[in-house]
């Protein structure tokens, strides 16, 4: 056997740890730990594992209420309860340092990594959603990565069979060359099914299921906590993890047909830091120890040393820790799947996390200590010295808008606005015959149906349910405010969950920022935590998992601060669920929420996109969010809902009240090529004391367009005020026009002409 | 009526497919895994969509070799009605039941969204109770659906009346314009000569419910249904 | 001249592909199947010298053919 190397300061510099964190893995091992450990050492302290930048912060979110059966961190994902004895796990996780270097397979593996985080809570994972941020398009390099990601997403969602049922895009260019792609997925089970990543009973074998062990992302969990760099990123090329979506498929099967034999002690996935990751957290959770030979371990190429099995990133494999005298259960299911697996170890009593190699030991870790006592750093935090000229910035200069007409176009043709058909049409977003709300309204809806479940459920009348999903984070708020942009990121949610007639239940957050190290980027990660915080404590929405993903940065500089938010949000009944666009000629179109801030400088247009389009600058203070507002709105406009008030409900975001609307007016697809208009006349001529750009496109919070029917109109309103909303009738649906009167004049655009400028876009900038 | 829905390792609409048939329509339906060599006791067999064997090699290409697909062949020989959607068109094209082949889309990408579909001839058990000059708006998603044969065959599908769902517009005029994957003549399914092997590209059981907002698939279903026992036909 | 650029995964990457074919070939019962490797073929027709087509012939597999994330290839060039 080649031996290793020596362990000098640079080999530990390399591996990503300080000289303080060595002594302190002194300490835990009581000698100086050899090369494999020093590797295992790197990969389960490297923040991707240990969140030891963020674990501190981190504990300011709400986790608990009373829906939660398994708690943020406890597990692969968390798990809420949703009535009948039924329950759903999710959880979103990144993929952007593999996507960058290679962005077909790090978005198909970031699919994957997800789905079998969902399965092996023992849920099927029934439906996926994703954020992504890249580049502005007009660069050739990012239509690349944005082409390569889609594809990948498809392709790896499409081939396993979960539908993907909605997602966000945005183009900045404070995302080129270090796009995002945080993948979401969703999976449903009952109370009983509830599988745990535990290694218990001493003596119980462990099983390795899946595919042969290669060089794939050798040490990807160490290469996403560092800053991307054309070195760094080159060394990754070497060690590509390919995504085998079928093989997937055959694992989940196979390892839901197994937890029903209940034969399963503990299961856990192998993810980030493969091998060693599955081995040493099974055994801290279970109190436990846990010896492997790698020896048995199935290998795909020839002459891997101790340290690059353990860890290796091959996709697609699973530790199985079987209850003594069942193993046979184990192997005829597996055999059925075609599936490869391999008995490598057992658990014991010791604690410790053995490795041998060929009987010989390579590797002897107290487990517990391994995965829970990584160093906690209480990073310096300094308010960012740009911050001064966002707030100082004022309208003064920026010139109103007198004909909007070209400025609403200009919007709705933004990419970051723009129909994002280019994408979900490569998404199989119906598979499983569950999505009521198809992409292309404010949130998702899936019906939770009998086989939904593992194995099915033989309720002679199974309690279906309806899931509302959606994912929201206006980026540029979050880097103009973090503490305001965070919070508005999570009522954004709320209110997308709310149109779709869903009440919030729980949250999974992606925290996508520059470098710790750097005082003002981890300013901005401690205030959006503080927001985040905030928003999910008021919405009763706590969060149940996320991931983190720090020094996202290209020589440039770093991204803005994206902390991506995913909410699932339950729909009563079936009447309630809402959907975006206008219903029918002659319904009332009005306004839930304030047409106007007085008390806002720049009258919410902080950062919003009118300023980035028409005026080129992504500056000033972002509206506020107040979120006793936003969940007063919430409610109410839930209540509207399921008194049958309501037959279309669309928030305002970017863009504001006009982008809004016009969406209302074109979103509805009937089929392919099949767009159906509906205009509207809007008379916003009442209000004053503010300019027209902000009237039509500021971005301020708490707001959203419904229509009713004619003659539900003045109840709907009354109703709205009477329950603390502010309301108003600002016109009728009908025609083929946006027609918008203001105290300024009149303008109107042809709803077919809008809708092709938004439509095509993204189409357009791609082909 | 009795129905199999085979199963392959990367089958994925399946269960779509048993739940239309069992829980929607309520006639008893089973999964075949595709080590099967009987098919036992069944009025009409189904080959649902999805990535048998991940669509590696070719679409289809290694599901027709496995032992269940030989039984489908003796009970479609013997006139038993199968019906093939996406993956299962894929696969019965590869196992020789149905003429032609089905390649990449012309746009290259993969394409899930609804369709119509004008229903080329009544004359099958699939589309016989479907209300005439009835359009059908249906989902498709895939990535290889664009439907090609040589001249000959094509030619043959036209004179026996074989094309049973084309590609149209809201209208119902068959356009390129409404062609979503480059097909030959907007071709979206079709039978065999016998008229008992049909396949398709959309998925009739992801429209087969009000909930969905769609229930057009289920005159196909409800066809079949009608043809295996004309006395259950709906009045 | 014709050329063409047989295209393969790299060794050291997984190719679940070639996998499934492999496993698929076992089932069949067909025999004497060792690993395989499944990949991409392109022609090309090339105006210049043999020299010439080779010299761009590798920067276009290296640019665009070819992934050089995951793939091999090799140039073959026919009169």
């Amino acid at each position: 056997m080649s031996a290793d190397p020596a362990i000098t300061p640079e080999l530990i510099a390399e591996h990503g740890l300080t000289p303080e964190e060595y002594e302190r893995i002194q300490e835990i091992v009581g000698r100086e730990p050899n090369f494999t450990e020093l590797g295992i050492f790197s990969v389960m302290w490297s923040e991707h594992c240990s969140y030891k930048n963020t674990r501190a912060l981190l504990k300011g979110f709400p986790v608990e209420s009373p829906r939660v059966l398994v708690g943020a961190g406890e597990e692969n994902a968390g798990i809420l309860d949703i009535g009948d004895d039924l329950a759903i796990s999710f959880k979103i996780e990144s993929h952007n340092h593999p996507s960058a270097v290679e962005p077909f397979q790090g978005a198909a593996t970031g699919v994957g990594g997800i789905i079998r985080d969902i399965f092996t809570m023992g849920a099927r994972p029934v439906c996926a959603i994703n954020s992504l941020r890249f580049g502005e398009l007009d660069n050739s390099e990012v239509r690349r990565l944005f082409r390569g990601v889609v594809s990948g997403i498809a392709h790896y969602g499409n081939c396993f069979g979960i539908p993907t049922v909605a997602g966000e895009v945005y183009f900045d260019k404070s995302y080129e060359g270090n796009p995002l792609v945080n993948a979401f997925a969703l999976g449903v089970l009952r109370h009983d099914q509830i599988a745990r990543g535990a290694a218990k009973g001493v003596g119980n074998p462990v099983f390795y299921v899946g595919p042969a062990t290669g060089r794939d992302g050798l040490a990807g969990a160490a290469f996403a906590s560092q800053d991307l760099t054309e070195e760094s990123a080159e060394q990754q090329r070497s060690a590509v993890q390919v995504g085998d979506p079928f093989m997937e498929k055959l694992c989940m099967e196979a390892c839901l047909e197994l937890l029903a034999t209940g034969a399963v002690a503990g299961i856990q996935d192998m993810g980030a830091a493969g091998l060693t990751c599955s081995t040493c957290e099974t055994a801290a959770r279970g109190g436990t120890g846990i010896e492997i030979d790698l020896a048995m371990v199935p290998q795909r190429s020839p002459g891997m040393t101790p340290y690059e099995i353990l860890l290796s990133e091959s996709q697609e494999r699973m530790l199985i820790i079987v209850t003594k005298g069942r193993e046979e259960e184990v192997k005829r299911i597996f055999d059925k799947w075609d599936l490869p697996w391999a008995e490598i170890g057992f658990v014991t009593d010791t604690g410790q996390m053995v490795v041998k190699n060929h009987g010989v030991v390579v590797a002897d870790l107290p487990a517990s200590k391994l995965a829970d006592d990584a160093p906690i750093y209480h990073r310096e935090a300094k308010e960012p010295a740009y911050l001064s000229e966002v707030r100082s910035f004022t309208l003064a200069g920026v010139e109103d808008v007198e004909d909007p007409t070209e400025a609403l176009e200009k919007l709705l043709e933004w990419p970051s606005i723009a129909s994002k058909n280019w994408v979900y049409r490569q998404y199989d977003h119906m598979v499983r015959a569950n999505t009521m709300v198809n992409p292309g309204s404010d949130a998702a809806v899936i019906r939770i149906k009998a086989d939904s479940v593992p194995g099915g459920d033989d309720r002679e009348d199974f309690p279906e349910k309806l899931v509302a999903l959606a994912v929201d984070c206006n980026a540029s708020h979050v880097y103009l405010d973090p503490y305001e942009g965070s919070k508005a990121a999570v009522a954004e949610c709320a209110r997308n969950l709310a149109c779709s007639g869903a009440t919030p239940i729980g949250t999974t957050d992606n925290l996508n920022f520059g470098n710790p190290h750097n005082p003002e980027l981890f300013w901005q990660l401690k205030e959006s935590v503080r927001g985040l915080a905030e928003g999910c404590t008021a919405f009763d929405a706590p969060v149940t998992g996320g991931n983190v993903s720090l020094y996202n940065q290209n020589p440039d500089g770093a991204i803005d601060p994206t902390p991506t938010v995913a909410m699932a949000g339950l729909v009563e009944e079936e009447r309630h669920v809402t959907t975006q666009w206008f219903k029918e000629e002659g319904d009332a179109v009005i306004l839930l929420g304030e047409p106007a801030d007085t008390e806002d400088a720049l009258q919410g247009l902080g950062g919003s996109a009118y300023l980035q389009v028409v005026h080129e600058a992504k500056t000033g203070q972002p509206p506020r969010c107040n979120l006793e507002i936003e969940r007063t709105l919430g409610t109410t406009l839930l209540g509207l809902i399921q008194s049958d008030l309501v037959k279309s409900a669309h928030d305002c975001s970017e863009g504001g009240l006009a982008v809004a609307l016009a969406e209302c007016t074109f979103s509805d697809l009937e089929a392919r090529n099949t767009p159906r208009f509906l205009g509207a006349e809007i008379d916003l001529s009442t209000v004053e004391n503010v300019r027209l750009d902000a009237l039509l496109f500021g971005e301020i919070h708490g707001r959203v367009v419904i229509t009713t029917s004619e003659l539900d109109a003045v109840k709907a309103v009354e109703r709205a005020k009477l329950l603390g909303v502010p309301a108003q009738r600002i016109g009728t649906v009908g025609g083929k026009q946006l027609k918008l009167r203001t105290s300024t004049g009149e303008h109107h655009w042809e709803v077919v002409g809008l809708h092709d400028l938004w439509w095509n876009s993204i189409g357009n900038a791609m082909a | 009526m009795k129905f199999a829905v085979l199963q392959f390792p990367g089958s994925n609409c399946d269960q779509d497919c048993v739940h239309v048939l069992q829980n929607v329509l309520g006639h008893p339906t089973r999964l075949l895994w595709h080590k099967e060599s009987v098919l036992g006791d069944v009025d009409a067999v189904l080959v649902p969509g999805g990535f048998s064997y991940g669509d590696y090699l070719r679409t289809g290409s290694i599901a027709r070799f496995s032992p269940v697909m030989q039984a489908v062949k003796e009970f479609a020989d013997q006139g038993g009605p199968v019906l093939g959607i996406c993956n299962g068109f894929q696969i019965l094209c590869e196992a020789g039941l149905l003429p032609g082949a089905l390649i990449r889309n012309r746009s290259l990408q993969f394409r899930c969204e609804h369709v119509y579909l004008k229903v080329a001839t009544q004359e099958s058990p699939f589309t016989q109770a479907i209300p005439e000059g009835k359009l059908l708006r249906i989902p498709i998603a895939h990535g290889e659906g664009n439907y090609f044969c040589d001249a000959a065959t094509l030619e043959e599908l036209e004179a026996r009346d074989q094309i049973l769902f084309q590609y149209a517009d809201r209208d119902g005029d068959v356009t390129d314009h409404a062609n979503p994957n480059g097909s030959l003549k907007n071709i979206a399914g079709i039978c065999n000569t016998a008229r008992n092997v049909a396949g398709m590209m959309p998925h009739p059981e992801r429209a087969a419910e009000e909930a969905l907002s769609e229930d057009d698939g289920r005159l196909i279903f409800e066809s079949l249904i009608a043809a295996l026992n004309p006395a259950s036909a709906p009045a | 001249m014709k050329a063409k650029v047989i295209i393969t995964p790299k060794p050291e990457v997984l190719d679940p592909q070639g996998k499934t074919v492999q496993t698929a070939l076992e089932h069949m019962g067909c025999t004497g199947v060792g690993e395989v490797r499944v990949g991409k073929y392109i022609e090309i027709e090339m105006d210049g010298d043999a020299d010439t087509v080779k010299a761009k012939l590798s920067e276009y597999a290296d640019k665009f053919l070819a992934n050089p994330n995951i793939e091999d290839y090799r140039l073959k060039l026919e009169d």
